[in-house]
């Protein structure tokens, strides 16, 4: 399974849902896969997705988040798992497609095959923590996962990102941003003071 | 457990939360400095705000980007150290999404009067900041009040990230 495949089994289960995109091949083969307004993809500032993902489900708590992550991204930014454990939302969804490697910048390895993510995240205080390697065993986790009260943490090891990249994020950043705030019902130009 | 702030220190604290929630914000989230420490105690001890203690800075921006991107108008503090961990978020994340944050930076080493660690950020803080072109305001304990309705606008108007450099004596 690679991670075109795992995010083709994961997509159905956002449903209607905010979803954050981690930067490089993730946020491109989501863009690819279904490219929707509830889709924030972070281009730059890697890492970030799951703080973002994190500010998003705090102040939604009537909506469930996905934060589709990298292990890359979660590696540079491992403390936000201390914060996501200590606030504990209940909505906060955290996937990894986790292929040992930085694949957008030409497969260099990365540490997580030396480090156990999903006992990371459970030490953080993760509620639930799911680990899965199979298609067919993803459907039946995703769905303990979205039924689950979180924070929810889900590893998933994929195989080398070897095939064609999807193409690069289309969307000016400020247009994600716009969609993004619009498919949540945010009205940013009204005061609100 | 907090420190005993003077009461100038704490009354700047409220003048500077009560102008902020009048413009929307309650959501806040940083990491510690000294010169905000009167301004953290008080927005962990209200009720009306939301004050959570973040592990790096470049991350308290991403929370609080979420946050905005979900409807509510965010605030970060720290310590001008973490500006640098920072300067990435600011640049390919708040600038080119247009996503506005106040970002409330304590001005250690300003004038060179600080320990080493602070001498060269407080040096160059500023000048950093004009290069970015990140609009930035340096209130006074005089002028809280007109600086946050002054940098709010910046906000409003332009969808960018704001700083505000806070000087010893203001909220520690």
């Amino acid at each position: 399974m690679k991670t075109r495949d795992a995010l083709q089994e994961i997509i159905p289960f956002v449903e209607s849902n905010p979803a954050i995109c981690a930067t490089g091949h993730i946020s491109r083969e989501v863009q690819d896969i279904q490219d929707r307004k509830e889709n924030f993809y972070v281009i730059g500032s890697m890492g970030m997705c799951s703080s973002i993902g994190l500010g998003v489900a705090l102040v939604r708590p009537d909506r469930k988040v996905f934060v589709l992550d990298g292990d890359g991204s979660v590696l540079m930014n491992m403390g936000n798992l201390a914060v996501v454990g200590a606030l504990a939302p209940k909505n906060f969804i955290h996937i990894v497609l986790d292929n040992e490697a930085y694949a957008s910048t030409g497969n260099q390895k990365s540490l997580s095959s030396a480090v156990a993510l999903a006992e990371v995240a459970r030490a953080n205080g993760y509620k639930t923590v799911y680990k899965s390697g199979s298609k067919e065993n993803l459907k039946e986790v995703m769905k303990k996962v979205t039924q689950t009260d979180g924070p929810s943490f889900l590893l998933i090891k994929v195989g080398p990102d070897t095939d064609k990249p999807a193409p690069r994020v289309k969307a000016e950043p400020d247009f994600i941003t716009q969609q993004f705030m619009e498919a949540l019902n945010v009205h940013t130009s009204v005061h609100t003071a | 457990m907090s420190k005993n702030w003077t009461e100038d220190l704490r009354q700047n604290a409220r003048t500077f939360t009560t102008n902020l929630k009048k413009r929307g914000y309650s959501f806040f989230t940083g990491v510690p400095c000294s010169l905000l420490g009167a301004l953290i105690d008080h927005l962990e001890n209200s009720p009306e705000f939301r004050y959570v203690a973040n592990v790096r800075e470049d991350a308290a921006l991403g929370l609080a980007s979420g946050a905005y991107l979900a409807g509510q108008k965010s605030c970060v503090l720290m310590q001008n150290s973490g500006f640098g961990y920072s300067m990435n978020v600011l640049t390919s994340l708040n600038m080119i999404y247009k996503i506005p944050i106040l970002v409330v930076i304590s001005y250690r080493g300003y004038l060179g009067n600080d320990a080493p660690e602070h001498i060269i950020m407080g040096d160059k803080i500023e000048k950093l900041l004009a290069d970015l072109e990140i609009p930035t305001f340096i209130p006074t304990p005089d002028n809280l009040e007109k600086q946050i309705e002054l940098a709010d606008a910046v906000i409003e108007k332009e969808k960018v990230p704001v700083v505000m450099l806070i000087k010893e004596k203001i909220f520690g």
